[in-house]
């Protein structure tokens, strides 16, 4: 519902010029459709069939995911947001899923691309579950896929517009991996997405050891999402945390943390640095 | 009327297309930076890589191979554009698994090349935005060194850099390594007479010298040495800054 409006919107930026290459404004122009009565073939479809454009750019999006190895395990956080440029869109989006039990993804960038991620996983459990052997996909395994979907959609210029973690337990060993809307994946023990990447993993590198205690490690990540709230404009103060042990997953109920604006830096920033206004 | 509009339609290519690429801020490409460094000898050849991937100004991970061992007799070390990197390698180990079942044998370092080669061409039109050296042992036990582009041409070589610390590094090995020009008839033989343990050090010391001023160079470095007894496998530590 939500695409239909907004495709609606994008045919009325188009300048008249470039309506024809715009799919959504002549819904008559369907691939395999040539709608030429008695034309010649040089009017026919080759000449509509633009690029698709549609997902070429995200619409309503989730800011940062981070994520830490501890001593048990694996944790994720995020916020709920869903901004839909700089408004605040959607509040209680939950960007932290369940895949499978030893494994929990959490995403970034386009919210309904998550979604039809979060499809695609559900399947794979599912089909999983039917085979009643108890086997499931590792969190190694459900990375690796997700890697070759995200490489396989930049291939064809319509990426998932994602930068995903995945975190799991599975043999005794944590797991955590991200992969990006154009196939780049990596390892790390400690992880962040977007702007957690340039606020939140300074913090990481500094004061992270993989056998933290959960308390430890749950500080940290308070630590990085607080930096965050007061740095990144399209994050709130409404979060999500999933914790991922040998014993099984668990994703919290959306929780505020307490924030400190009276910093002289933050009522007055001009006093604290010179040159600015 | 439907043929009119697709009359103007193509009047206004130009434009339209202008229009489609001022929206699409998507691209497909990035650089994930690093520097390999390849030397071959008489009996041995020597491969390494930094382990930093980067975008832009930030550091993704320190701990990343560029490196893998593709075969009995050769490795491959790749900078470039990571994803890229990844589906190549992938790519040429299954075809190298293919080959072993169709032929019963291993492939050979020279064979794996022009694969790689081939590999590289067949996306001449959406290439792998990758930069390659493939180092190992030829059918003769001779260390051999092969420097690639990103669509496919490729030479053999004594020794080669690649990557983003390309440029710091060629100087100092065209300086340090005698290696005989390909143009001398009769052809002599390229490699590098240095002992494998001289040419260990030359490469640890390029990498920490690339690392000095190049920002995707650092970390670690990851070291492969294959000659006679098989292939082994180094690392040490760079700077992290």
């Amino acid at each position: 519902m939500m695409s239909t409006s907004l495709s609606g919107q994008r045919g009325r930026e188009q300048p008249s010029g470039a309506v024809a290459l715009d799919s959504s404004a002549i819904p008559a122009m369907t691939l395999g459709t040539p709608i030429v009565a008695g034309g010649e073939s040089s009017c026919s479809l080759q000449i509509m069939a633009g690029p698709a454009t549609r997902t070429l750019d995200p619409y309503v999006v989730g800011s940062s995911v981070l994520g830490v190895k501890y001593k048990d395990g694996v944790l994720l956080a995020a916020d709920t947001l869903g901004s839909y440029g700089s408004t605040l869109r959607f509040k209680s989006v939950e960007r932290l899923r369940k895949v499978g039990k030893n494994t929990v993804v959490g995403a970034s960038g386009e919210i309904s691309d998550f979604v039809y991620i979060m499809s695609l996983l559900d399947e794979l459990t599912t089909l999983d579950y039917c085979w009643g052997d108890g086997k499931e996909l590792s969190p190694k395994e459900v990375h690796s896929y997700l890697n070759r979907v995200m490489y396989n959609r930049r291939n064809k210029f319509d990426p998932l517009w994602n930068a995903v973690i995945v975190a799991g337990v599975h043999g005794g060993e944590s797991y955590l991996g991200v992969v990006n809307l154009i196939g780049v994946h990596y390892e790390d023990s400690h992880l962040a997405t977007g702007f957690g990447n340039h606020l939140a993993r300074p913090i990481f590198r500094a004061e992270h050891r993989v056998d933290m205690t959960e308390e430890e490690a749950i500080r940290l990540l308070e630590k990085s999402l607080r930096v965050l709230y007061y740095r990144d404009k399209q994050s709130i103060n409404k979060y999500q945390l999933a914790k991922i042990t040998a014993e099984g997953t668990q994703i919290s109920k959306p929780f505020a943390l307490t924030t400190e604006w009276s910093y002289t830096a933050f009522e007055d920033p001009a006093k604290v640095a010179v040159g600015t206004w | 009327m439907a043929c009119t509009l697709s009359m103007e339609a193509q009047a206004e290519g130009v434009e339209t297309r202008g229009v489609v690429k001022n929206r699409s801020s998507f691209n497909p490409y990035d650089n994930n930076g690093g520097t390999c460094v390849a030397i071959a000898g008489e009996d041995y050849c020597v491969i390494a890589a930094d382990t930093r991937l980067s975008t832009g100004f930030s550091i993704l991970t320190r701990d990343a191979s560029k490196i893998v061992q593709l075969s009995e007799k050769s490795v491959l070390g790749t900078s470039g554009f990571q994803a890229d990197m990844k589906t190549l390698q992938k790519m040429l180990n299954a075809k190298n698994q293919v080959y072993r079942h169709q032929h019963n044998k291993e492939m050979s370092c020279p064979a794996m090349a022009q694969l790689l080669s081939n590999t590289l061409y067949y996306k001449r039109f959406f290439p792998y935005y990758t930069f390659n050296l493939l180092g190992g042992l030829d059918n003769e036990g001779k260390g051999c060194v092969y420097t690639y582009d990103a669509v496919g041409s490729y030479e053999r070589v004594g020794y080669s850099v690649q990557g983003t610390g390309q440029q710091l590094v060629v100087p100092v090995l065209d300086n340090q390594l005698k290696s005989a020009s390909p143009l001398l008839y009769p052809p002599q033989s390229t490699a590098t007479p240095l002992t494998e343990s001289e040419a260990v050090d030359i490469v640890k010391d390029t990498m920490a010298s690339a690392g000095e001023r190049d920002i995707y160079t650092g970390d670690a470095v990851e070291v492969v040495i294959i000659n006679r007894q098989g292939i082994r496998r180094e690392t040490f530590p760079l700077k992290k800054d």
